[in-house]
């Protein structure tokens, strides 16, 4: 493509299946006061 | 008309076109022309955007832009179809994470310690390894068959009740083999009694530890006095990097992670200032507290806040030049490892599989709420006894909420902090919009250092 230069092409709805509840709590991770579970990461995903 | 509520989201950033396809999480870097149109594209029929656009661009152009982005529409990245179920995620009816508040008393007096400085607003204690039992054996019940756990200590000061802390590791190891589960267990410490013998122990037995820090020694000092009023330090400072040392030896996973506060919105400087000392996984957030406080987080700070932030990136991008090497929490986004969709809509999962145990045995939504006595849902002895708490975080779901249901960022963020929307708005169900233009604007931070990174392992 000439416009537009994909830098990623998005899994969120290839994970349509999913939904284990296996991973951890993001404020478990670093943070204790404020969200963001984009930066979590996927046990299943890890595990593959 | 189409529905547009926030499919995309494009933005400009360090001199790059940025747009983010929000349903399926595609990252595109585009032309000028191609960001420009975007704005008609999908509100528009191909000629009426052709029409418009022409006026500015060469018609042929135009063309190819509009034809790549049906292109990319066909293949599922752009304008994506929003119609997950949230009811999808498996952990609704269970409890799998849990802090541990194992001493509701402290070493220091950090001001903005949502712990009314170390007493919980009531009286200093420590939690019974009874209590601590008890708890664990609530999580493994209610964790039904969900396999990986997590247990953070804290407090208060967790190390101050150490001995229960290897206590209620030994009993938690038991109960794995047995009953088919997995603890992963965190240390949040303020790092006043690290010693070579404890700091030895949490190396083999934390799968995380977090190290508290505020970053410049007159930042920290401020903010996190010793009891006597003096600064902390002098004291932590060398606690902190000997754990930070042990851990990068054995390659295990720790945080130092500091509170920024409306007294230094200039917090990029103490994160590279920590990046500095050789610490190289930082995690430094805003506070969060009354709003009355003086050192709150308000509307009239974001500005500066978002400077930083910008600023901070560049550094962050730049870091090798200046000879450090350090990774910032709120920078990583893995938009390939990530979570699924449904993780991300069931958000932080306070009140749900989340909760937090205080020394006595009752059970909070999350450790930010503890010492609010409307929040206690149950105690380890009865169990959850007011599923109505429960009920109120099970409803304040990501796509239950207006402004998050519109937001563009809302699979990275997952709906925010209950306790943040508690503070200032006196619901959850409306989370705090200066946290919300904080979060948008580093996720777009983070989201340009991936492109420029990733441009850069392109070139090598
Ligand atoms: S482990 Fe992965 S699939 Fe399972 S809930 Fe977490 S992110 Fe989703
Ligand atoms: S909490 Fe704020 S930033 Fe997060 S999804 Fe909701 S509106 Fe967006
Ligand atoms: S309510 Fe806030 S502090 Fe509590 S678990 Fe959620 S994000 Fe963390």
């Amino acid at each position: 493509m000439k416009h537009i230069q994909v830098v990623n092409k998005g899994r969120l709805c290839e994970t349509a299946n999913k939904g284990c509840g296996e991973c951890q709590t993001s404020c478990q991770s670093a943070c204790k006061t404020s969200c963001t579970v984009g930066n979590q990461h996927c046990k299943q995903a890890q595990a593959k | 008309m189409k529905n547009t509520h926030s499919q995309i989201h494009k933005f400009y950033l360090n001199g790059r076109y940025i747009v983010l396809d929000v349903a399926s999480e595609s990252l595109m870097q585009v032309d000028q022309m191609t960001y420009d149109i975007l704005d008609d594209y999908h509100l528009k029929s191909d000629e009426e955007t052709l029409e418009k656009w022409q006026k500015t661009y060469p018609k042929d152009e135009v063309e190819e832009v509009i034809a790549e982005l049906h292109e990319l529409e066909e293949q599922g990245m752009l304008y994506a179809p929003d119609d997950y179920d949230p009811m999808v995620y498996q952990n609704y009816d269970l409890i799998k994470s849990m802090c541990l508040n194992v001493a509701h008393d402290c070493n220091l007096r950090c001001k903005y310690c949502f712990a009314s400085q170390g007493d919980f607003n009531g009286k200093r204690d420590v939690m019974p390894y009874e209590v601590g039992k008890k708890a664990l054996d609530f999580l493994v019940a209610q964790s039904k068959n969900r396999h990986n756990l997590e247990v953070d200590f804290f407090g208060g000061e967790p190390m101050i009740n150490f001995d229960v802390v290897k206590r209620l590791v030994a009993y938690g190891r038991s109960l794995e083999g047995p009953k088919n589960k997995k603890f992963k267990f965190t240390m949040t410490t303020n790092g006043m009694l690290l010693n070579d013998e404890n700091m030895k122990w949490i190396d083999e037995n934390m799968g995380n530890v977090v190290l508290s820090l505020d970053g410049r020694k007159a930042v920290n000092d401020r903010m996190r006095p010793t009891i006597s009023g003096k600064g902390s330090y002098d004291i932590i400072f060398n606690h902190i990097k000997k754990m930070c040392d042990i851990r990068e030896a054995s390659g295990k996973e720790y945080y130092v992670r500091g509170t920024y506060t409306k007294y230094n919105l200039d917090f990029g400087r103490d994160v590279e200032d920590m990046a500095r000392q050789g610490f190289k996984s930082l995690s430094v957030e805003p506070v969060v507290t009354d709003p009355s406080k003086p050192y709150a987080i308000l509307e009239e700070d974001v500005n500066a806040i978002k400077k930083e932030y910008d600023r901070l990136a560049l550094a962050y991008l730049n870091q090798e030049e200046e000879g450090l090497d350090y990774l910032f929490y709120h920078f990583m986004v893995d938009l390939n490892g990530g979570p699924c969709v449904y993780k991300r809509l069931s958000g932080c999962g306070a009140g749900r599989d989340y909760v937090a145990v205080t020394p006595k045995g009752n059970i909070y939504p999350c450790h930010q709420f503890v010492g609010q006595p409307e929040f206690i849902m149950g105690n380890v002895d009865e169990g959850i006894t007011k599923p109505e708490i429960k009920d109120q975080f099970m409803e304040a779901g990501l796509l239950n909420k207006p402004s998050c249901r519109d937001c563009w960022c809302r699979y990275f963020c997952g709906g925010g902090c209950h306790a943040n929307a508690w503070n200032f708005n006196h619901t959850v169900m409306k989370p705090y919009e200066v946290s919300c233009e904080i979060e948008r604007h580093r996720v777009e931070n983070a989201l340009m250092i991936k492109i420029v990174q990733d441009e850069r392992t392109a070139e090598d």
